[in-house]
């Protein structure tokens, strides 16, 4: 009998730090050509459909960034959540609820037309997002609640308010009785930024500005730097003078905010309309390409635009090869796996011990923990 | 355990070698240790002894070398197997869970099942047969730092380790408490196990130790006999030439100066079980004097710091006063601005971020009191200007590092104190307020950051430190007052104060005792 054990490394390779998200991507890829051939698919045609195809044409890379700006946006938000310690876990509900507020104008106001809308639409859908975002910061700073459970069950809160919405107070009474609002009127659609070419919209150039503003915030200014040291050594950042629930606040209004601002982009742009459900699992995904992109904004741009390619993929597989989008799924959760797996291997090595061996390790394990 | 060969050393290391990157911070160390001895590993901060001391625990790999072990080389690949040989280790940090019993603790790092009261009886029969009363039920939150070391070295005997490394063990204790566990190493000695004993106190190596082996960065330079040197001799062999005394140059004038911190009936209620509520506090520092804090760990001196800081804010803004402005409700940031500077005990985690660089740890302590310097417009970070002031105190305190901007994880004790320390002398604040300035950093380092604290005070600022060791407090103080149980008596004149006197004090005689004592002096 064996078992393993996790030992921390007393330095980390920098040179693996770096390579640690391709050789991840690596060991997806193996891993779904395993699983492709039990399928009883030939994995190289599979892989083709999967990542080669849906990228083969021009129109078809609009699609992509259609896909990736919801994740990269909510994704650069969540980079500063983590990287503050602080576990936001309910981005999908921000972005529904970012979706819900911003629509109040076209659906509730649906005569008020003019280039005021649009700015205001993402005004409000920012500022949802945000106040959504507040609840588990007041949550976590006030009674000290877990801010993963609470952001979590938010999102299930979100999902059936929009979900009563739709089939309710803002059902459209044209609509035959579908659940879901009116169509917006044009000057609520966010346009197309490069419409000869395919319909991406202004979400994408979004995410990018989001992408480089955070990468500017968490590396050059001095609330990055706070960001930083409270989240890598909270006892050092109060000595710095840094509060600690100004943080939690900060982080999640501004992780609320992206997520609201991706939530009505989303709604406005690619859909048009509110509908029972306005996010393929964006929320959550977005924490895939968070870590992906190892918490860096300019790394999650890349990431973002791989894990758009797994919805893409799945969705060709399902019409070319009758396999149910749900590889998609599975190729997310594989990826997750592979870098956090990775990650840890960068941390830890793993040893093998035999039970013939001495039991005395807890003394060492708790020093080396430190 | 295998037999013993009678006269052979217990352990010998011929050649050890550890390379990190460009540095070796062990290059072809011998070292010989007998059955029975008392061996004293000596060096600077950074010589190597971490190091060595790692590798022969299984915490490091060697890059080459031998180790013999009863005569048998040995490759000791982890610390199960170091133990299995019967090596055990007294870290100088240690590893307990407050909120459980000793016996608990002891029962997680043996792993073996026992039930909780076969080792509480296991373990109290062993601490009355070595003369460290501990009572195994009681909780660790409770107990001293030396009733915490106690626990440590019991759960270390338990193992029936030959050879015992001790790392610092005395930095934490009392003069009483330290003879105390000296008694128990003789008699540890003379049952015929062998102990290397890792200190930078020399006076106590000469005391017990029977050998000494010297480090200097990182290569052997000496084995000798610590009972035929003098502390000078071992010093200059450690450091590599003569360790300059501190010279404290009497205050002039500070009866009649004024004073710049006033702590006005200070009090605190403990904020958790296991700390110490502060009693009504009075102290004044003047500008030009050093006030020093004397007292076994564990008795208010973390709050006191803590309140005095603002990291702990206070009710009554005017019991907190900083350059004669109340600062009891102002946080640490805003009494940084008044002119205050902070360094405190902990270095890793609380002075410093362990995985942020040296420049990013200036920014840490001073981005307000140095904002326009070190932040731009809208909270932009210049960069450029925070490593140029990060490499000025590097080289004004004289801080060794492998990389030009390292991580402070990546620097030994010494050296980052000497960077925080240096980082908030480069301020030249009005008011310094340190705890524990030289804790586990080298004679040399200490010297260095002793005589730059006294070099601030009769530049005409005023300087507190909290020390528990007292030959520092005689050796920088104008005057000296001792915490006990959260309460401090009145200063002593630096003339007046003895050893004994302050000990007094210490073990926990009346404040009063104090005013007695300084009124018939």
């Amino acid at each position: 009998m064996m078992r393993l054990e996790l030992v921390k490394r007393p330095q980390r390779s920098a040179l693996f730090s770096a390579l640690s998200p391709f050789i991840a991507f690596l060991l997806t890829i193996i891993a779904g050509a395993i699983m492709f051939a039990l399928l009883g698919v030939n994995p190289l045609k599979a892989f083709e459909i999967y990542f080669i195809e849906p990228i083969s044409q021009v129109w078809q890379l609009h699609e992509l960034a259609i896909k990736a700006a919801p994740l990269i946006l909510i994704a650069v938000g969540l980079s500063v959540c983590y990287r503050a310690n602080i576990w936001n876990i309910g981005a999908e509900g921000q972005f529904i609820l970012g979706g819900i507020v911003g629509s109040m104008i076209p659906v509730l106001f649906p005569q008020f037309e003019g280039p005021l809308v649009l700015p205001l639409m993402l005004l409000l859908g920012m500022v949802g997002g945000a106040a959504y975002a507040a609840i588990p910061a007041f949550l976590k700073t006030r009674f000290g609640t877990n801010e993963i459970l609470t952001s979590l069950m938010l999102v299930y809160v979100a999902q059936l308010f929009l979900d009563w919405l739709v089939r309710g107070p803002w059902r459209d009474p044209q609509g035959q009785g579908f659940p879901q609002t009116v169509q917006f009127n044009d000057s609520a659609i966010l346009p197309e930024f490069m419409p000869d070419s395919g319909r991406a919209n202004w979400g994408f150039v979004f995410a990018l500005v989001a992408a480089v503003l955070i990468w500017f915030l968490m590396s050059r200014m001095l609330k990055g730097f706070e960001v930083r040291v409270l989240g890598s050594s909270p006892r050092a950042g109060r000595f710095a003078g840094f509060g600690l629930n100004r943080l939690v606040f900060f982080a999640f209004l501004l992780s609320g905010a992206l997520a609201g601002l991706a939530g009505i982009s989303e709604v406005s742009g690619a859909i048009g309309q509110l509908q029972p459900v306005i996010s393929p699992g964006y929320g959550f995904t977005a924490i895939i390409v968070a870590f992906l992109g190892r918490l860096n904004p300019l790394g999650i741009v890349a990431a973002g635009l791989v894990l758009a390619l797994t919805y893409l993929g799945g969705e060709a597989v399902q019409s070319a090869l009758g396999i149910s989008d749900k590889v998609a799924r599975v190729f997310q959760g594989m990826l997750l796996f592979f870098v956090l797996g990775c990650d840890t291997l960068i941390h830890y090595r793993i040893r093998l011990i035999g039970f013939a061996a001495p039991k005395l390790e807890a003394a060492p394990k708790l020093e080396e923990a430190r | 355990m295998s037999a013993n060969q009678d006269g052979a050393n217990l352990l010998e290391v011929r050649g050890l070698t550890k390379i990190f990157g460009t540095l070796t911070a062990c290059d072809h160390v011998d070292l010989d240790i007998a059955k029975g001895e008392i061996h004293a590993l000596l060096g600077e901060n950074g010589a190597g002894k971490s190091t060595l001391v790692k590798m022969l625990f299984g915490s490091l790999e060697p890059n080459s070398g031998e180790i013999f072990w009863n005569g048998q080389p040995v490759r000791i690949a982890n610390p199960g197997f170091a133990k299995k040989l019967g090596i055990g280790m007294v870290f100088q940090h240690f590893s307990l869970f407050e909120a459980l019993t000793a016996a608990e603790n002891i029962a997680l790092s043996l792993d073996d099942g026992s039930p909780i009261s076969t080792i509480a009886a296991k373990a109290r029969a062993l601490s009355f047969s070595y003369g460290l009363p501990l009572d195994p039920e009681s909780l660790v939150g409770d107990l001293s730092v030396g009733e915490r070391q106690r626990i440590e070295i019991i759960r270390c005997l338990l193992q029936t380790p030959q050879l015992i490394i001790l790392d610092e063990p005395t930095s934490v204790l009392t003069p009483q408490e330290a003879d105390k566990l000296f008694e128990t190493l003789e008699r540890l000695r003379s049952e015929g196990k062998s102990i290397l004993y890792i200190s930078h106190r020399l006076e106590e190596v000469k005391r017990i130790c029977d050998r000494a082996t010297v480090l200097r960065h990182g290569k052997v330079v000496g084995h000798c006999n610590p009972r035929e040197e003098t502390a000078a001799s071992l010093a200059r062999m450690m450091v590599g030439n003569e360790v300059k005394a501190v010279v404290r140059a009497p205050a002039e004038g500070i009866e009649t100066a004024q004073p710049l911190l006033e702590i006005r009936a200070l009090s605190r209620k403990p904020a958790t079980p296991f700390s110490i509520p502060l009693k009504n506090i009075n102290l004044n520092v003047r500008a030009g004097e050093v006030i020093g804090i004397a007292g076994v760990a564990g008795n208010g001196q973390g709050e006191f710091f803590e309140s005095v800081s603002g990291e702990v804010l206070q009710q009554d803004a005017g019991s907190v006063r900083i350059r004669g402005k109340d600062a009891g409700g102002l946080g640490i940031t805003d009494r940084r601005l008044l002119g205050a500077a902070f360094v405190p005990e902990e270095r890793l985690g609380h002075g410093a971020a362990p995985r942020m660089k040296l420049s990013e740890n200036l920014l840490l302590s001073r981005h307000a009191t140095d904002g326009k310097v070190f932040v731009g417009a809208g909270g932009m970070v210049k960069s450029e200007a925070i490593y140029s002031a990060a490499q000025r105190i590097i080289k004004a305190m004289d801080v060794r590092k492998s990389a030009p901007d390292p991580e402070a994880a990546a620097l030994s004790g010494g050296n980052l104190q000497k960077f925080i320390v240096g980082r908030e002398l480069d301020r030249k604040p009005g008011v310094m307020v340190v705890n524990q300035p030289t804790w586990g950093v080298d004679a040399g380092a200490a010297v260095r950051i002793r005589q730059a604290l006294i070099e601030l005070a009769r530049s005409g600022s005023a300087v507190l430190v909290i020390s528990q060791d007292l030959d520092e407090l005689f050796e920088i103080s104008d005057a000296i007052a001792v915490m006990h149980n959260g309460e401090l008596s009145r200063p002593l004149p630096i003339a007046q104060a003895t050893f004994e006197k302050i000990g007094l004090l210490m073990g926990g005689a009346e404040p009063g005792h104090a005013e007695h004592a300084l009124e018939t002096a």
